[in-house]
């Protein structure tokens, strides 16, 4: 509804406000009259009449100039009218690269999401206040600047893409420390994006990604601690979640998806399987290396190398690698080092990662690694 | 609507490009400033031509040089006519600054 109504004006304050009185009038009406045929386009219509009203009010009142231009009102518009749906041009306009990462996050949420300012802030562990500024200066941005409210055309698409996928991903990751439950919101957001558009094989991708992982949520800890995937209670797994990720990864595939998104999703689900192919992980993380670039994925890598039998060669990849500053980059060499029975090599990498640990888990359940040697 | 494109660049970048790249680069401002929708083109002498004005005490006060003493100097604007920013980004895309370490710097004019 939003959507369609940000369409029509150009301005989500206008549009949230119209809403706002739509469902007002709605909640004063219904009760009595019962809910007309198509309630979605009754409060379409109504919010956009209502909007019009005022807007023609202003004008005349205080001479307003500068508005954006204002489409007829269709007055006796029928209940069944047909909405447009205008969900997919919310979000690349909310997704925009030209905003602040995160004040796109922050207006995904709240435009497409829907979750209310104070839960936002929540999320993100900032004041109310902060995030109302975030949002209403994305908004101003948005209107000041002329960022359009449309889907770019094909010489643009592929970037754009990339970033509203980075922006649900981040959604989701920001679920996935287990502070608020953003990974459910998240894979809404990916639904949408999937179902608007069924053709973009990465789309699909990260929807698969998201729900594989997510899956697995309630078994990556117990209490207060991580639960290595090794060691995870499969039962707690929800297996009709990764059933459809899985079914979401073939789509991706059949599209002719090989990207970033897709790689990761088909890794999520070799991980997902009762024997799992750690020789055929360590071959996707070769790829994913190539197509990303990043050493963590050659960690990644290194480990399933290791996984799949062979801590010599995991090592050596890992040696290679400019990561001293990243914790996880130390408890793996200390674990490969471990397993090589280097053992006071190994302590002293574990100690290192020690030192980088931040969180309580981490840090608990690197000390029990020291403390098994 | 109206968009000023401001092109930041250290000063010098035409110079050091090989003969064939700079006439590119000159091709591309030109072929920029011709395109109908370009409004304005205009081109900066270099940054130590600059005086910087200030009125204080119903005096004008003068300084040498640029307003920002920084790396980058404005080295030209263009003022464009585009549909939404996507547009003036992909004009702005087009100047040869942005792809030689400099940087356009896209702002909507405020309409009269």
């Amino acid at each position: 509804m939003l959507a369609s109504l940000v369409g029509c004006f150009g301005d989500f304050d206008r549009a949230e406000e119209a809403a706002q009185e739509a469902f007002a009038i709605a909640a004063e009406r219904w009760p009595a009259s019962g809910p007309p045929a198509n309630p979605g386009a009754w409060l379409v219509t109504t919010a956009r009449n209502r909007a019009i009203d005022r807007i023609r009010r202003e004008r005349t009142l205080a001479e307003k100039i500068h508005l954006l231009p204002v489409p007829e009102a269709v007055m006796d518009e029928s209940d069944d009218t047909v909405i447009k749906d205008e969900r997919l041009e919310l979000i690349f306009t909310c997704c925009h690269p030209a905003l602040p990462l995160e004040g796109q996050v922050a207006l995904t949420l709240r435009a497409l999401g829907g979750l209310a300012t104070a839960d936002i802030a929540r999320a993100f562990l900032v004041p109310e206040e902060t995030m109302k500024r975030r949002l209403s200066r994305a908004k101003a941005k948005i209107k000041a600047t002329g960022i359009p409210f449309s889907v770019p055309g094909a010489p643009l698409l592929a970037d754009r893409l990339d970033a509203v996928l980075a922006v649900v991903y981040l959604i989701y990751n920001e679920g996935y420390s287990g502070r608020v439950d953003l990974g459910a919101e998240a894979i809404r957001l990916g639904r949408v994006l999937a179902g608007l558009m069924p053709d973009e094989p990465e789309a699909h991708g990260l929807l698969a990604l998201m729900m594989i992982h997510h899956a697995r949520r309630r078994a990556r800890f117990a209490g207060e601690d991580l639960v290595l995937l090794d060691d995870q209670d499969r039962s707690l797994w929800d297996t009709g979640q990764i059933a459809e990720g899985r079914a979401m990864l073939d789509r991706a595939i059949a599209l002719g998806g090989r990207g970033a998104y897709v790689v990761q999703a088909a890794i999520a689900s070799l991980q997902a399987r009762e024997r799992i192919d750690w020789g055929q992980v360590a071959g996707l993380y070769r790829r994913l290396a190539a197509l990303t670039g990043s050493p963590v994925v050659e960690l990644n890598r290194a480990v399933a190398l290791a996984q799949a039998g062979d801590p010599a060669a995991a090592l050596d990849a890992v040696e290679v690698l400019d990561l001293g500053g990243y914790l996880y980059f130390h408890s793996t060499r200390g674990e490969l080092l471990r397993r090589l029975g280097r053992d006071d090599e190994a302590r002293a990498a574990y100690r290192r990662a020690l030192d980088l640990a931040t969180s309580t888990p981490e840090r608990r359940f690197l000390t029990r690694r020291l403390e098994g040697f | 609507m109206q968009y000023a494109l401001m092109i930041y660049i250290e000063p010098g970048y035409g110079e050091a490009l090989p003969g064939e790249d700079q006439e590119a680069a000159y091709a591309d401002y030109a072929a920029l400033a011709d395109d109908p929708r370009c409004l304005v083109a205009a081109q900066l002498r270099s940054a130590e031509t600059a005086t910087s004005v200030r009125v204080a005490g119903g005096r004008t006060l003068m300084t040498d040089g640029p307003f920002a003493d920084t790396k980058e100097v404005l080295g030209g604007i263009y003022l464009v006519e585009a549909a939404d920013l996507d547009e003036a980004i992909e004009l702005a895309a087009r100047i040869p600054a942005a792809r030689l370490g400099g940087a356009v710097e896209v702002r909507p004019v405020v309409p009269r």
